[in-house]
């Protein structure tokens, strides 16, 4: 029976978390890139598509789109290899969709009484106040367990596996260039694979320092680091303990995401569209939501891993706290009695106390703002820089990129060996 | 004798400037200075015309459609001279010529024929008709086509858009 519940809580973090927000975000990109890429340029973008003359300010064409795309002909080349022709883009799409299973949209629910302890949430085993003034003023606090109900798996090893799927993530982009059969295509793939190779490596690199800072690959416990205050009062964000690894990752991930400036696997100016040079309809549709879902991807880890997750600055489980000292200390013998916590609870109210679900909900919120400004951050970039020749990007990969992240890896290791 | 060469100075780039990324930072403020300023204050300078309502204002000398002139009495300019024909560089101007009844006139198009969808616009067959009977300055938007037969533009079509012109046709003959 508790396996059947927690099978259905599974499923239904599934499907709110992919289909209420990933396709729901990947799907409206298709639009806000058009839209963006409009006003940054002094247009209007797409506004035509009406019904009975309302225009909803081009939100129509979302609903345009996704017809044409169904009605069109599904064309496949004659001498294509029309199994893995037509399994390609579906592959893409999965990659892009099961990295989302490691972003924490909110810290683990408490089911006791969750204080700040340092910076850092902890669950008592209390089930409330109240419980813990009644409690015996000697007795050892237990903790109470936690449920990650807002991150679909909650892997200890959540970074390895993303790097894991993003690897094979280009196996759609190959195989989809190479069952065409068509000779632009399968340059498409070829450099598609030859960019993923390139740009992986200093994308592992990159965040090499930043498991070095947290001592963890745990997504949900690098965010939950990210709350420790510095010097009692900034929070320690990974852009600010490792700036340099902020640039090479989104340098290395924008690349990733094969688009401009770095759009070589497809290439309008020379390779006709690339790895989907023959591909049509609904078929073509999939190629380019997998890539805005890499996108909405590329903002949400960049901000789970720099600026903090789903951490609003200062707000712990009990309320906003502006310094260090105002939270529990770290207990003396490992263990905090009850009455340590009793006379906590008594003496030091946070700054602004808020409910610990209000809490969740804001940093709920938090967090899809900081997705929603890395996207915009990212549709910047593409709609600025002019794109890189190919051998510009190898150069930029191997000779740039991959020192630079070696350094900022060694001159890490050596700050924690002296501040240690 | 050897080749005379230009040695051209590369302009020098600070480090500053090579070092990238304070660059990328500049460009990335510019557009986003311009998203700002557009959303903001949307009616300035909107570069988007919003085409079948609103139109953009043609320049004077325009080339639209062809259009072939006529004369007082509403006859054909065109001497079947075969110079546009000639001087056409996408080939599409057929004429088929026959003899006219005026002797002062001698010849007129029997069948005068221009395939729109091969035609550049290029305006050649304008500057060489010797007697002002084609022109392009009708303003008239080539139409699109669903059917190539359509886009055979004939001698009665392309006299509707036509108009009197005044020019003087022809020299003094002496027979
Ligand atoms: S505009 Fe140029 S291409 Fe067109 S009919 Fe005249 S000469 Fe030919
Ligand atoms: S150049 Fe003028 S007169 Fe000669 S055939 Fe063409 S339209 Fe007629």
């Amino acid at each position: 029976m508790t396996l059947l519940i927690e099978f259905a809580i599974a499923l239904l973090k599934v499907l709110v978390i992919v289909f209420g927000f990933v396709m729901a975000l990947g799907s409206l990109m298709t639009l806000t890139e058009r839209k963006y890429s409009a006003f940054m340029q002094k247009r209007w973008g797409p506004i035509r598509a009406e019904v009975l003359g309302f225009r909803f300010g081009g939100l129509l064409h979302l609903v345009a789109d996704g017809v044409k795309m169904i009605l069109k002909e599904d064309f496949i080349p004659s001498g294509a290899n029309r199994n893995i022709h037509t399994i390609a883009p579906a592959m893409g799409l999965f990659t892009a969709m099961v990295i989302f299973a490691i972003i924490p949209f909110a810290d683990a629910w408490c089911t006791g009484l969750a204080l700040p302890v340092e910076g850092m949430d902890l669950c008592f085993g209390f089930d409330d106040a109240e419980a813990l003034q009644s409690a015996q003023p000697a007795a050892v606090a237990t903790f109470a367990p936690t449920h990650p109900y807002f991150q679909i798996a909650d892997l200890n090893a959540g970074l390895l596996y993303m790097f894991a799927i993003t690897g094979i993530g280009v196996y759609g982009t190959a195989l989809g260039g190479w069952a065409s059969n068509s000779k632009y295509s399968l340059l498409g793939g070829l450099r598609a694979s030859a960019q993923m190779i390139s740009y992986e490596v200093s994308m592992g690199l990159s965040l090499a320092g930043l498991l070095m800072v947290y001592g963890t690959l745990d997504v949900n416990e690098m965010v939950r680091e990210q709350g420790a205050l510095l010097w009692g009062t900034v929070p320690m964000w990974g852009i600010l303990v490792q700036p340099f690894a902020f640039f090479l990752f989104l340098t290395a991930s924008i690349a990733e995401s094969k688009r401009a400036p770095f759009d070589m696997p497809e290439a309008e100016s020379e390779l006709v569209a690339g790895y989907f040079t023959e591909y049509s309809a609904m078929k073509f549709g999939i190629f380019s939501l997998s890539e805005f879902v890499m996108v909405v991807f590329i903002g949400a880890i960049c901000a789970t891993l720099f600026f903090g997750g789903w951490q609003v600055p200062w707000l712990y489980a009990d309320g906003f706290h502006f310094s260090g000292d105002s939270m529990l200390a770290a207990a003396s013998g490992g263990a905090w009695t009850a009455g340590e916590l009793q006379s906590y609870v008594q003496a030091s109210t946070p700054d602004i106390a808020l409910p610990y679900g209000l809490v969740v909900f804001l940093r709920i919120g938090c967090f899809l703002t900081k997705i929603i400004l890395m996207i915009a951050l990212q549709l910047q970039i593409r709609w600025t820089l002019p794109r890189f020749r190919y051998d510009q990007i190898m150069f930029l990969g191997w000779k740039i990129l991959l020192p630079a992240s070696l350094i900022n890896l060694f001159i890490t290791a050596l700050a924690i060996l002296l501040l240690r | 004798m050897p080749a005379k060469t230009l040695v051209m100075e590369r302009g020098k780039r600070s480090f500053w400037v090579q070092s990238y990324l304070p660059e990328v930072a500049n460009g990335l403020a510019v557009t986003l200075k311009h998203l700002v300023r557009f959303i903001t204050r949307q009616e300035e300078s909107v570069f988007t015309i919003n085409y079948p309502e609103e139109k953009r204002q043609y320049p004077e000398r325009y080339r639209g459609l062809h259009r072939l002139m006529v004369r007082e009495d509403g006859q054909v300019r065109c001497v079947a001279c075969m110079c546009c024909s000639t001087i056409c560089p996408a080939n599409c101007i057929h004429i088929v010529a026959a003899e006219h009844d005026d002797a002062s006139i001698e010849k007129y198009p029997r069948i005068f024929v221009i395939d729109e969808l091969r035609c550049i616009v290029c305006g050649l067959c304008v500057e060489a008709c010797p007697c002002d009977a084609i022109r392009m300055d009708s303003g008239v938007h080539c139409h699109s086509f669903t059917d190539r037969t359509t886009a055979f533009l004939n001698r009665d079509l392309l006299m509707n858009l036509g108009t009197y012109s005044a020019a003087k046709q022809g020299g003094e003959r002496s027979f």
